[in-house]
């Protein structure tokens, strides 16, 4: 035998990022990619991009509109809002990032506990995660903010604690349907110990709906972050967020429109590309979710 | 039925005591001590120890819990910590205004959401059907918050077609309506998106069936067969749905609440949440949460009526 006949019976596999591809081909997936990568260069590239320095006060010309100085005008302090967004962006995707990543890898193992581990545990745990699914996030978060009081990782803690029973609840699901399968049979017969099951046999086919899930998820604890400093009760200032400046221009909403219009435009752009994306990665990744949404 | 009605009752029951459960540990494992957050780093350790016992955190964790829960069953909230008010009679104050607000926010939905989904199954892959799938999404993706914001500048500020602030004067029912439509519309325009994509599905799933076949067939106009023989079947598991929607439009209320300044259960919490009056949050979170069951637990017994399968299902 030759290699070139080895070549010939070789399995004919898909051109590797064939999704990627197919993904382009979606429009609005399209424009979901170029908004999110928008939102994420301006966000990492903000020191070098920002015209000026978002803590600078500039008194003169507070609450000015928009000008070749100041692209989106000025807040009430005089500080330049265009740079104050390039700021706040880092904020929205650090704890976006943060937050929805932790209870990913939270979910997949509590999920795959539940699904593998005993029927009692099982129980419990969805038991848990009915109940912490029964709270309006935002209430919780309030009550949360009451006691320890509002900071940037209050609301991680808030957003961890509310969407982990999500992942868990499709990790279990997923678990359940592939533990039967065969070939995780014969890991079990061959010897193989329950980490090792879960780990390197669970895990690869189980995390990509978690990942869909995901990338829906992060416009959500966006606007949940932009939202609690919107109500004065997120990030501290001077930090920069969207929704603080927001907040700004909802005080002087009879002053100027400007920083309300400046406030919004971000968290529009990054909702909805986040969106688009999400969606456009479920169709082509997972074709099956389609159906049941 | 009604076994499966006992059953889900008991399980939103027991979701809610969990709730408080997990609730009031969460406050507990929080270091720190809420007297001294409640009443500032001046109070002293006298003052510390009155708050503690006039709130009951001098027991121990069950006896609080259990307390907590016993009193919730006789509809004791506790008293505001500042006007020593009830908090259950301030909570029945502003629940009807939080009320009404949801209601407008699922009249705007089922106004815009059910008509645009129709179109969309009707004139499938056709532009508007497409445009009408863009837009939905997007009423979904974007916040509540900001669209009460551009909402308020644009017809409130700018434009001056709808008041700005406030819940209109009582006893005078059109104002008060007035007062509704632009905070009806920011907590109810991502439930357009739901509803419309939702009504679409369903409608789609619908005009797949003989009967709808037969009824062409018989020469039934386009417009009869779509507005009373399949609207009539497709809209019935998005009834279900919208329990779960007033539940999440109460809590969603918040924002709206704040934005034009009404009064209402979201305003309430977020006011005592900056002056640290932790009894109104408590009995405010209580109130959502328990609202929050009880709709979904109504839209899970609506489905369960429509589609027997789901009985099993428990």
């Amino acid at each position: 035998m030759t290699d070139t006949t080895h070549s010939d019976v070789a399995i004919r596999r898909e051109p590797r990022f064939a999704w990627f591809r197919q993904l382009l081909r979606d429009p609005l997936g399209c424009l979901g990619l170029v908004l999110v990568l928008l939102i994420i260069l301006s966000a990492i590239g903000a020191d070098i991009i920002a015209p000026h320095d978002y803590k600078a006060l500039d008194v003169k010309s507070r609450l000015a509109g928009p000008s070749w100085d100041h692209l989106l005008g000025t807040d009430n302090l005089g500080r330049d809002t265009f740079s104050r967004i390039l700021h706040g962006g880092q904020i929205a995707l650090y704890v976006a990032l943060v937050s929805v990543g932790s209870s990913l890898l939270l979910g997949l193992v509590l999920g795959m506990l539940a699904g593998y581990g005993p029927t009692w545990l099982d129980n419990l745990l969805m038991w848990f995660f009915d109940s912490v699914r029964a709270f309006p996030v935002i209430m919780f978060a309030l009550a949360v903010i009451t006691v320890v009081g509002p900071s940037l990782e209050t609301i991680i803690f808030v957003v961890i604690v509310t969407t982990t029973p999500g992942y868990a609840r499709i990790a279990r699901a997923s678990t359940l349907a592939t533990k039967s399968t065969e070939f995780i049979l014969a890991e079990r017969a061959l010897g193989a110990r329950v980490p090792r099951i879960m780990f390197s046999h669970l895990v690869p086919n189980i995390v990509q709906p978690l990942l869909i899930l995901a990338s829906m998820d992060i416009p959500v604890v966006i606007t949940i972050e932009a939202g609690l400093s919107f109500l004065g009760l997120g990030v501290k200032p001077p930090t920069p967020s969207w929704g603080s400046i927001l907040n700004d221009g909802y005080g002087f909403i009879r002053n100027t429109p400007w920083l309300v219009i400046a406030g919004g435009i971000p968290l529009i752009i990054t909702t909805l590309g986040f969106t688009f994306l999400g969606e456009a990665l479920r169709d082509v990744l997972d074709p099956k979710l389609k159906k049941e949404r | 039925m009604l076994f499966y009605t006992i059953k889900r009752l008991g399980l939103a029951i027991l979701i809610v005591c969990l709730a408080m459960l997990m609730l009031l540990s969460a406050i507990h494992m929080v270091p720190g001590d809420p007297a001294g957050i409640a009443l500032g780093p001046r109070a002293t350790p006298e003052m510390r120890a009155e708050f503690r016992a006039l709130m009951g955190m001098d027991q121990p964790f069950f006896v609080q819990y259990f307390r907590f829960l016993g009193n919730v069953v006789t509809g004791d909230l506790g008293v505001d910590v500042w006007s020593k008010r009830p908090v259950s009679t301030m909570i029945g104050e502003q629940l009807p205004h939080t009320i009404a607000l949801a209601m407008t926010g699922l009249g705007w939905a089922i106004m815009l959401g059910i008509p645009m989904g129709c179109y969309s199954a009707v004139h499938r892959n056709s532009v508007l059907d497409k445009l009408t799938g863009v837009l939905s999404v997007g009423c979904i993706a974007i916040p509540s918050f900001i669209v009460g914001l551009y909402a308020l500048l644009l017809f409130a500020v700018e434009l001056k077609i709808f008041p700005a602030i406030g819940a209109g004067d009582a006893g005078d029912i059109r104002d008060q309506l007035v007062h509704l439509v632009l905070p009806g519309l920011a907590v109810g325009l991502g439930w357009v998106g739901y509803l419309a994509r939702f009504v679409r599905t369903s409608m789609l799933e619908v005009m797949g069936e003989n009967h709808i076949r037969m009824a062409r067939a018989y020469g039934l106009s386009n417009r009869r067969i779509t507005y009373i023989y399949a609207l009539k079947l497709a809209i019935l598991p998005t009834v279900a749905l919208l329990g779960v929607g007033v539940g999440s439009l109460i809590s969603g209320a918040v924002f709206a609440e704040i934005i034009f300044a009404r009064p209402g259960i979201g305003k309430m919490v977020v006011d005592a949440v900056n002056t640290r009056n932790y009894p109104i949050v408590m009995g405010g979170v209580l109130v959502t949460t328990m609202l929050f069951a009880l709709s979904t637990l109504i839209s899970d017994l609506i489905a369960a009526w429509l589609d027997p399968r789901i009985r099993q299902g428990l």
